[in-house]
């Protein structure tokens, strides 16, 4: 599919061009809802659709309103604050646990390895709603349900299956004879860890930790059920804001949640070339 | 972690201490033989790894496995109908009521103790709505009867005994003769009542029962001993009950709610008097435990989780192909072109993949608005008429839309991932031997490729079956799957248990296919974002 060579016939041709128009297409199905919703955030009326003064691209149909509603709003700021006092401390919980795990798990000889890795990433294959049932019904039973704390740990459970499978695919190519090296030099085994081990795992944890931060910030589905109204996340505002009546702020949202994702992605991104470079696996 | 800093020097060093040739079985430089020290050395290594691992097993089995254990629990646990009524289950079981009859008087009078009690305790309209999933008008039925079952004319038991001996007044003198091994032996039903009345008193409305009059049903409990020929020793009041006025309770009953007298009411509560329950899973496919026991099935318009679970699955295999259409190009795209143009290209794979669920639902909400942008577009080019605008949301159209676009990119990334390791020149060899561009992709290329739409399928898969939050949005009502149902049961009707059955189901279904992906794809090869 590379370069279309000289001698390729009409036919051959005219299959080159028509596959990248599908091809292109098909992204366009995949970026284009996304972007979209970036200029419409910047509607200056209450409208879900481009105005004709925003397809003149005059000035007076664009306007910050909906960001300001936003960021001054208490039905916005109230849940972007929860948020942000849930996501990291559920991610802390995930990323502490699971990196440790991680390396229990990548040891040579672990009893009922196959077994142990199975339930440890369940929170990643059951269902959101059979989970968060679950959840409301146990943390029900032991006072968790409704609190701060009932919400974290569920999405800690939640996080927990990235920050294993991103660490473990790390330790894969990690040269154990390094450990052994900084032993041998009089290391001890949290001096090993810290000054040898972590700072060649640290891509794998930051992105295990940025997969259970998201995980955490964009859930929805458990925290309707487990938590109350006091621990009204953004997606839960969202959702109740798509379910009920739909406010244009809700773009503006959304159009700052997509601003996130860049960010994380490009974070991503270098650390997963930094990641590569470190162990000499490829040139980047 | 470290290795060497605890692992004893098992190493070929050991094996020949002093470099003599030993007979017998070769040993560490400590003297214990090799075998035992490697396996030593092997154990502490397991219980090394073991230790790093038990942290987050245990939070996993508490936070998640536990949960999921109690949903479980949950669809099949019915203790509800022997929780609230302990009294009338016991006796119905005792009394083996002929098929389609109502049970006599001792039932009744069982009942209207357990109702009393029940009531108090604001358990009755508990049972009450639980009873009415299995048949409407329970709910009412406990409801009334509740309220009338404080003023039954059961008085008349009250006012005879205090009569016929004074001391049956004072709450003191009860609490003494229920301290008395012989009077409790000798009044079974009264002492019961009696410690059910002080547990109530004392716990739930916090009183003293010393300051509180006996209650009309410790009367009537003790009337029915006393019929029942019990003889008190000295110390209790002798009162001569022949002599009684007495009142039927199951025409009290009666007089309450006519529905009492239904012989399929009772049928209802025998049905659901043992512990535990299939009823919650016959319910969740469209059964039911008919009068004669035997599950069978529903009346037509009763039938929708079986046409749900059909839906669901329907509809999950229509968006999974829809993802292999449209991701197998793409994927194809990116496996052959030059890594670094791929590299670009892969972003816009990745940054629907990064983007909110919910930044992805509001903007399919927004565009496949009737008065959205993309019917605005379609009328803009003349494709539909103004007044004639697509209906592309709320119904099954803009759930397989919507949750095509936000689960292609789990199977872009599986298909990408296996088509990278088709070498190049197996194409290139097929068209040397004369192959066209179709077959040689056809017969060389697509079977090699295959593992990443079976990798990429049952993923999407499984994703889509379990789906909650954009079928909720987009679906409409006929765009829904399971699990809103599910969710429903939870928050809106309150029947857990059906909840949890239907849970359960969907769960099966999920590991089944947890457990082929794992046998095809292997979960250690999970990767993440390419």
């Amino acid at each position: 599919m590379a370069a279309l060579p000289p001698y390729a016939s009409t036919g051959q041709k005219i299959w080159h061009y028509a596959y990248r128009i599908i091809c292109g297409l098909i992204f366009f199905f995949l970026i284009a809802p996304i972007i979209i919703i970036i200029p419409l955030s910047f509607n200056a009326e209450n409208f879900f659709t481009f105005t004709p003064k925003m397809l003149a691209l005059d000035p007076e149909g664009y306007s910050l309103k909906h960001y300001r509603d936003f960021f001054t709003n208490p039905d916005w700021q109230v849940p972007l604050w929860n948020s942000l006092k849930i996501a990291p401390v559920a991610t802390f919980i995930s990323v502490a646990l699971g990196t440790l795990a991680a390396i229990g798990l990548s040891q040579p000889h672990v009893p009922f390895r196959r077994a142990i890795m199975a339930t440890l990433i369940s929170p990643m294959i059951v269902p959101l709603i059979i989970s968060a049932a679950g959840m409301y019904f146990f943390y029900s039973r032991i006072g968790l349900q409704g609190t701060y704390w009932g919400v974290v740990l569920a999405h800690a459970a939640l996080g927990i299956p990235f920050v294993i499978i991103t660490v473990t695919a790390t330790l894969v190519g990690f040269d154990r004879s390094l450990t052994r090296a900084a032993a041998n030099l009089g290391a001890g085994p949290v001096r090993t860890f810290f000054k040898v081990q972590m700072p060649l795992i640290l891509p794998g944890v930051v992105s295990g930790g940025l997969f259970a931060f998201i995980t955490s910030f964009d859930e929805v589905v458990v925290v309707l059920f487990v938590g109350s109204a006091g621990q009204k996340t953004l997606p839960w505002q969202m959702f109740t804001g798509l379910r009920e009546q739909i406010s244009p702020t809700i773009l503006a949202a959304a159009t700052v949640l997509i601003s996130i994702s860049v960010v994380l992605l490009v974070t991503l991104e270098v650390l997963r070339r930094r990641s590569e470079r470190l162990r000499g696996m490829s040139p980047g | 972690m470290t290795h060497s800093a605890t692992t004893p020097p098992e190493q070929p060093m050991a094996a020949l201490p002093g470099g003599e040739v030993t007979e017998g079985p070769m040993l560490a430089a400590d003297g214990t033989p090799l075998k035992a020290s490697l396996k030593r050395a092997l154990r502490r290594e397991k219980l090394r790894a073991l230790l790093l691992i038990s942290p987050l097993l245990i939070f996993i089995l508490v936070a998640f496995v536990g949960p999921i254990a109690d949903m479980l629990f949950r669809s099949v646990e019915n203790q509800i109908v022997s929780e609230t009524l302990p009294r009338t289950v016991a006796a119905l079981r005792a009394e083996d009521t002929p098929e389609g009859e109502v049970p006599d008087e001792e039932v009744f009078a069982q009942l209207y103790t357990d109702l009393v009690i029940a009531e108090e305790y604001k358990i009755h309209t508990r049972l009450g709505s639980r009873l009415n999933y299995e048949m409407t008008g329970v709910s009412s039925l406990f409801r009334s009867t509740g309220r009338d079952v404080g003023r039954f004319d059961t008085d008349i038991y009250t006012d005879q005994f205090v009569e016929a001996a004074p001391a049956l007044e004072d709450p003191a003198n009860w609490v003494a003769w229920m301290e008395e091994e012989a009077v409790r032996e000798a009044l079974p039903l009264t002492a019961d009542a009696w410690d059910e009345w002080v547990t109530l008193t004392v716990e739930e409305n916090e009183d003293d029962p010393l300051e509180e009059d006996v209650p009309d049903f410790v009367f009537t409990t003790l009337y029915r001993d006393l019929t029942a020929g019990a003889t008190p020793p000295d110390a209790f009041p002798d009162v001569d009950v022949s002599g009684f006025e007495t009142v039927s309770i199951k025409a009290l009953f009666e007089d309450s709610d006519e529905d009492w007298m239904d012989p399929q009411l009772w049928q209802l509560i025998e049905t659901y008097s043992p512990e535990y329950t299939d009823g919650y899973f016959l319910n969740a496919v469209d059964m039911m435990n008919g009068p004669d026991g035997e599950a069978q099935f529903r009346p037509d318009d009763q039938r929708i989780y079986l046409k749900l679970f059909w839906r669901t699955m329907w509809m999950s295999m229509v968006i999974t192909f829809s993802c292999i259409l449209l991701g197998y190009p793409i994927a194809y795209l990116l496996s052959t072109l030059p890594l670094r143009s791929a590299n670009v290209l892969m972003i816009l794979v990745l940054l629907p993949f990064w983007t909110s669920l919910l930044v992805r639902t509001s903007a399919w909400k927004v565009l496949l608005q009737q008065q959205g942008v993309i019917n605005d577009t379609l009328v803009w080019l003349g494709l539909v008429d103004n007044f004639n605008r697509l209906q592309l949301i709320n119904n099954i159209t803009g759930t397989v839309i919507a949750m095509t676009h936000i689960l292609l990119p789990f199977m872009i990334l599986p298909l990408y991932s296996v088509m990278k390791t088709i070498p190049p020149s197996y194409v290139r060899a097929a068209k040397s031997m004369g192959a066209n561009d179709w077959t040689a992709f056809w017969r060389v290329w697509f079977p090699l490729s295959v593992p990443g739409i079976g990798a990429g399928s049952i993923l999407v898969f499984i994703l889509s079956i379990g789906y909650y939050i954009t079928p909720e949005i987009v679906g409409g009502t006929e765009g829904v799957f399971i699990s809103n149902r599910i969710a429903y049961h939870i928050s809106s009707s309150l029947n857990w248990g059906l909840a949890a059955a239907l849970g359960s189901i969907l769960l099966a279904l999920v590991l089944v296919l947890y457990w082929l992906y794992d046998r095809i794809v292997g979960i250690d090869n999970v990767k993440l974002g390419g």
